[in-house]
């Protein structure tokens, strides 16, 4: 080939690869901007205030009510309960994987904690309602076991991989020294991990629960089929709750297209957009802060 | 007694780790024995080789395998040159400007974005604005955005690991930029590259949020492959015969055949990954 010629490709190359990069940060904007879009011409037919304090949401009644607080509160209530049962579950994992197990059970639990991961989150759902949902039922006279309980309890195992291998990643990054000086001063191995080692990964594991959230609060199909999705204000973790997520799944398959319902679902999608970047925006705060002081 | 209680904290201690390591492979084992056990019996080649008949209460699950394998080839059509432009972007051309950072930290927000809310993106961009309707090349340029921060992560991996000499040697030959990147610097990354591709598309395969409005139908009767037409997929078909059917119960050893089905394709996509990472590895040392 001559020589001007693969000059030439070089060139065309170079600027095809620049402008892929360039697209992924329109993709961003992209999404970002069609949201805000359709959100503001939502916001010009209902008033923010009245979206953000209403306490119903029932587009489809006589006069339609579009308050997104029972929303926020149901995505919230299934996403607390996933935690609790969640971090101590997760960071005692990868205590034990890091500090206690050995290479060869390492070796097994690594694979295992990835099968978990990849299990998709339909087949997650369809065991709420097979098998988590009437053991609620079971245990506590519900007539069915399809509430924020059953949603918290399966997203918790959806969570559990992202926070084990991330505070996992964490605790092994604390160097061999801090234990060492631990041990020296005559702490034995379980003080030393709670005193010394879980705090000095405390930004990796926090870290890992903030992106945990983030998937937890994100999940759509999961809460979908196991939340049962009753559009009232939920009290407590028995109430059947109705997420963010899942209001735009049932409900933009029926809307009419550029209605004021229809416009409404993004509205909440901008608010969910929000609340996931947050979790993970703190998430990755606290990984950058973890890297400087542990970098290798 | 004091001295009893001293032997038996580190018992305890100990024991918390691995009672909390227990619970979560017993939720796996539980999860597996319950999709195996129940899924088993409806398992046959007739279940996989069949279409769904008499309102889907029967026959078996091929028009939703068809149209997930198209879909996810799709996908791969879309975001593996897509995604694997721009990591050779990031990793060999970008100089570490506020741009280039700027561009990283999007790719991480990418991966953070709800599938729910690429659903809603593709119905905006794909059905409606590009006017490509409800169909299977909707959903499958759709699962091909949510792929792409995945793909451009794992494949930067892939492109970090490869020595900076390799590229010198190619260049100090007379080769152009372009020549060391196409002919050395991808050829010894492809393993990597491969690996995560796999891992990706495997993902994509089982996700259900997005295609929720850009195109998976609830029946389709024949399976003629038409990327402009509506498509059934497994993880939808799963959706919906557990929570949409009109005899729930009725089909339950279906879904229940779907669920294993499904769990299968993504298993066995997983392994393929696990595969060409452990002998690359091994090629390695």
């Amino acid at each position: 080939m001559k020589y001007k010629n693969r000059i030439l490709i070089d060139r065309v190359a170079q600027h095809t690869f620049k402008l892929t990069g360039y697209l992924v940060l329109a993709l961003l904007g992209g999404i970002f901007g069609m949201l805000l879009y359709n959100a503001i011409s939502f916001f010009l037919e209902v008033k923010p205030l009245d979206f953000l304090t209403g306490r119903e949401w029932n587009p489809t009644a006589a006069t339609p009510t579009y308050g997104i607080l029972p929303l926020i509160v149901s995505t919230t209530i299934v996403a607390f309960g996933a935690m609790v049962i969640a971090i101590p579950l997760g960071i005692g994992t990868a205590a034990y994987i890091s500090e206690y197990a050995s290479p060869k059970v390492k070796n097994i639990l690594k694979p295992l904690i990835e099968m978990l991961a990849a299990i998709p989150s339909v087949v997650i759902g369809f065991l709420g309602i097979v098998l988590v949902g009437p053991k609620i039922a079971e245990l506590t006279d519900l007539p069915n076991g399809l509430n924020a309980l059953n949603g918290s309890l399966l997203l918790a195992i959806m969570a559990l991989p992202t926070i084990i291998t991330i505070s996992e990643d964490a605790i092994h990054a604390i160097p061999k020294t801090y234990r060492e000086g631990s041990y020296a001063l005559g702490a034995n191995k379980w003080e030393t991990l709670i005193k010394i080692t879980i705090p000095a990964a405390a930004p990796g594991i926090i870290a890992a629960v903030m992106l945990g959230l983030g998937r937890a609060i994100g999940e759509t199909m999961t809460v979908l089929m196991a939340t049962g999705n009753a559009a009232l204000f939920p009290q407590d973790f028995f109430d059947s709750v109705k997420t963010i997520t899942a209001t735009i799944a049932i409900e933009m398959g029926e809307v009419p297209y550029q209605t004021t319902h229809y416009f409404a679902l993004f509205a909440i999608a901008i608010v969910l957009f929000f609340m996931t970047l947050i979790a993970n925006l703190v998430g990755e705060y606290f990984i950058n802060r973890f890297r400087k002081y542990h970098a290798a | 007694m004091r001295l009893n209680f001293k032997k038996i904290t580190p018992v305890i201690e100990w024991g918390s780790l691995l009672l909390s390591t227990g619970l979560v492979c017993f939720f796996l084992v539980v999860i597996l024995y319950e999709i195996f056990s129940k899924g088993w019996s409806s398992l046959s080649w007739s279940f996989i080789s069949e279409l769904p008949t008499d309102g889907m209460t029967k026959g078996g699950v091929l028009s939703p395998i068809i149209g997930t394998v198209i879909l996810t080839l799709i996908t791969a059509l879309f975001s593996i040159p897509f995604g694997v432009c721009c990591a050779i972007y990031l990793n060999e051309y970008a100089k570490n400007t506020w741009l280039t950072r700027t561009i990283r930290a999007s790719i991480r927000n990418l991966s953070g974005v709800p599938s729910i809310i690429y659903g809603l993106f593709g119905l905006a961009l794909f059905v409606q604005g590009l006017h490509l309707g409800t169909s299977l090349l909707s959903a499958g340029l759709t699962l091909g955005l949510l792929s792409l921060p995945y793909i451009i992560t794992t494949t930067e991996e892939a492109l970090l690991r490869i020595p900076a000499s390799m590229r010198e040697a190619a260049l100090a030959v007379g080769a152009t930029k372009f020549e060391s990147i196409k002919d050395v610097v991808l050829p010894a990354s492809l393993p990597g590259i491969l690996t995560g591709v796999v891992l990706t598309l495997s993902r994509a395969a089982g996700e259900t949020a997005p295609i929720l409005f850009t195109g998976v139908a609830f029946y389709i009767t024949d399976v003629s492959v038409n990327t402009s037409q509506e498509f059934m997929a497994l993880p939808y078909h799963l959706y919906m015969l557990s929570t949409q059917h009109q005899s729930i119960e009725e089909v339950r050893p279906l879904a229940y055949g779907t669920a294993l089905v499904l769990i299968m394709v993504v298993f066995l996509m997983n392994l393929t990954a696990f595969y060409i990472r452990y002998k690359y590895r091994k090629n390695d040392q």
